[in-house]
């Protein structure tokens, strides 16, 4: 017997115990399904992921009737290409880094996020610091995530909000021509899809 | 405030190709319910984006360094805020049924499944 039969049972934290107390009260009132918080929290563990977003990324980079199409309504077209739809009735728009200009996601009001291309926000995103100081200084922060924007080249901020959510194309590196939207999709990262990043190097 | 180190140690997580996307049950949990009143028409996305930011300025005004590993507290205090705004239960009815499950795991042998026991107070 590895524990004895009287040894009571450890409670979890407070907050724990508030969702349990909130989660048993909806699902006796008939408000809440027990099946379906576990469908919602099986999604967004496992089948919701910036995996969704990079191939939205891929296929733009290969097909530029489609990054057209997603710079203006991301929303619809990836809900008709690939199935991928929003749960909030947001609207998410694609935004292209170029030669000349590079583009950074934040929510200065809370964390509103492309769930539907990029899975739930890192923790920093929901950070004050990051939300504050990507709106001040783009420029430096960029650089503390090992990206050099050089000093050519204009940023511009994207602030989300519950309605509005902007995806991130990064550029195509050089170095991948011919290459299939399966390889492409190695390259392309959470980071690089909020803006904070380049998409990788095929050489590294 | 200093300024990457803030928020790099919490770079890692969540949501990363590497990295849980919940760093706790209980966060996963939160998030589920807040999903699941917005879409059975509880209350609106929108509603609840206003809820949570003022959860957040609350927060920060009392002390919070807001660095993002606070994040689903402010989500629970707006969950909670909504489910008492819309009249669904008061604060005392949530402060006791947090209690009761409290008191259920104290008496729940280590090991077994924690259950709630039906009581006549309604809680």
């Amino acid at each position: 017997m590895p524990h004895d039969g009287n040894e009571s049972t450890k409670p979890p934290s407070d907050p724990a115990l508030r969702v349990k107390a909130l989660e048993s009260l909806l699902v006796e009132k008939g408000l809440v399904d027990p099946e379906t918080l576990d469908l919602l929290v099986d999604t967004y563990e496992h089948k919701i992921g910036p995996q969704n977003g990079a191939r939205v990324v891929a296929r733009a980079w290969l097909d530029q009737d489609f990054k057209s199409s997603i710079k203006i309504d991301c929303s619809s077209i990836i809900k008709q290409v690939f199935g991928f739809e929003g749960r909030q009735g947001e609207h998410i728009i694609a935004v292209e880094n170029t030669s000349k200009t590079h583009n950074v996601v934040v929510c200065t009001l809370c964390s509103c996020y492309p769930w539907t291309v990029l899975g739930l926000p890192p923790v920093w995103y929901k950070s004050a610091p990051y939300r504050a100081r990507i709106v001040e200084d783009p420029r430096s922060v960029l650089a503390e995530f090992g990206t050099d924007i050089p000093l050519d080249k204009n940023i511009l901020v994207w602030d989300s909000t519950s309605e509005l959510r902007y995806l991130v194309i990064p550029e195509r590196p050089r170095g991948t021509e011919g290459w299939s939207e399966e390889q492409l999709i190695t390259l392309i990262t959470r980071n690089s899809m909020i803006g904070v990043e380049l998409a990788k190097d095929p050489a590294s | 405030m200093t300024k990457i180190d803030s928020f790099s140690l919490l770079n890692k997580q969540p949501c990363d190709d590497e990295g849980p996307v919940f760093a706790e049950p209980w966060h996963a949990q939160a998030f589920a319910l807040a999903v699941h009143l917005s879409e059975s028409g509880l209350f609106s996305w929108k509603e609840w984006s206003q809820t949570i930011n003022d959860e957040i300025i609350k927060a920060q005004n009392a002390g919070d360094l807001d660095l993002g590993n606070t994040y689903y507290e402010h989500w629970l205090n707006a969950l909670e805020l909504l489910v008492r705004k819309k009249g669904i239960f008061n604060f005392e009815e949530l402060v006791k049924r947090k209690e009761k499950w409290r008191d259920a795991y104290l008496q729940t042998p280590h090991g077994d499944p924690v259950k709630l026991t039906p009581s006549n107070d309604g809680y």
